[in-house]
């Protein structure tokens, strides 16, 4: 019973998605809406604003700099709670073989 | 770390790889202004070179870093960053405006710099990030 | 048909690989392979985000002495977004592994029903 209703479920938001990817812009279009906001300003402008040819890296770290700090303390902050973690999980682990014995 | 592991072709292929896997990673992070790269890739060959030798020689590695230290390390990183963009604001700019730097050279050449500066504070913070999720989810209990 | 096809396949593709992910993580029974449907996941949306840069007669978004033209250079945006999601989605399965592991030593089980019976005892 639980695996008919996961197949309908997933069926059907499989035809929802399907039929809404004639929406989507053309593939690999020059003037899709994606191709024509910001990006045109990165790439004549950024070479000559921020010293560096790679446009990533100058919309990484300088257009979006604010952006990857964020990134980075997540990334941080991830780290550090799965060193707690395991460090209290260890302890717990340590205690309870002491009071079995 | 586990005998399973060790064998005497991986110990000593990955002798000679390790020194090749960090010097590529400094050069990801020194050319990534110029050509496919930055601070997180670098920081990811670095933390894989770290990863191998702690793998393949256990506690005799030689940058056998542990845990504590590489959050510390993750710290730093992520302190690194900030505090460029601290220093921005004291020169009187945004956060994060590298052009206010009181140096002798042009303003590309400062957002050059910052750039170079706040990557090798993300490499350092995806390196040691690697290290703690390795070493956290793999050591024995004492 | 054969326009649609040449417009269409790449999308119905990614969204097949969304959905094997979505099935994976709601019908399987074991936390571990929850986890790596996850991942599927993330991989297709990482995917969808970078077709959506792409632009033809593009080359990479590293500038070439010489060249210039915005039609030249594909989408850099998408590239960056999607860099630091890839970093992210490591550091968020690891604080996953962990959390498994918390759960594996306390209740001696990954499976989910197995799980659930130890948790009423």
């Amino acid at each position: 019973m639980t695996k008919f209703l996961v197949f309908l479920v997933v069926i059907m938001m499989s035809i929802m998605l399907f039929v809404s990817t004639g929406g989507l812009p053309a593939l690999f279009d020059p003037d899709s809406p994606a191709a024509t906001h910001v990006s045109p300003r990165y790439i004549e402008k950024s070479h000559a604003e921020t010293g560096s040819p790679n446009f990533v890296t100058a919309v990484l770290a300088d257009y979006r700099g604010y952006d990857t700090l964020g990134e980075t303390t997540v990334i941080f902050t991830a780290g550090l709670a799965t060193f707690l973690m395991l460090l209290t999980f260890r302890k717990t682990q340590s205690q309870r073989e002491e009071e079995e014995k | 770390m586990n005998k399973e592991y060790d064998s005497i072709i991986l110990s000593t292929a990955y002798r000679y790889f390790i020194p090749f896997i960090m010097i590529y990673g400094v050069y990801v992070l020194m050319n990534g202004e110029y050509s496919p790269g930055g601070g997180f890739q670098a920081g990811a060959l670095l933390g894989i070179a770290i990863v191998l030798d702690k793998l393949v020689w256990g506690e005799k590695a030689i940058l056998n870093i542990s845990g504590a230290t590489a959050l510390i390390l993750a710290g730093i990183g992520t302190f690194i960053y900030a505090l460029i963009g601290v220093l921005t604001m004291v020169f009187k700019g945004n956060y994060l405006a590298y052009g206010v730097f009181p140096l002798a050279m042009t303003e590309v050449e400062r957002h050059a710099l910052g750039i170079l500066g706040i990557e090798i504070g993300v490499t350092i913070c995806v390196m040691a990030t690697i290290i703690v999720i390795f070493d956290s989810l793999t050591r024995r209990e004492e | 048909m054969k326009e649609l096809l040449s417009q269409h396949v790449i999308y119905w593709l990614i969204i097949t690989l969304f959905m094997i992910g979505l099935f994976g993580m709601v019908y399987k029974n074991n936390l571990v392979k929850k986890l790596m449907a996850m991942n599927i996941m993330q991989v297709a949306v990482i995917i969808f985000f970078l077709v959506l840069g792409q632009k033809a007669g593009g080359t990479i978004p590293i500038e070439i002495h010489g060249l210039e033209g915005i039609e030249n250079y594909i989408n850099p945006l998408p590239h960056a977004l999607m860099l630091t999601a890839i970093v992210v989605s490591l550091a968020t399965t690891g604080v996953a592994l962990a959390f498994l592991l918390f759960i594996e030593r306390r209740y001696g089980a990954l499976e989910e029903d197995e799980m659930l019976r130890r948790m009423n005892q």
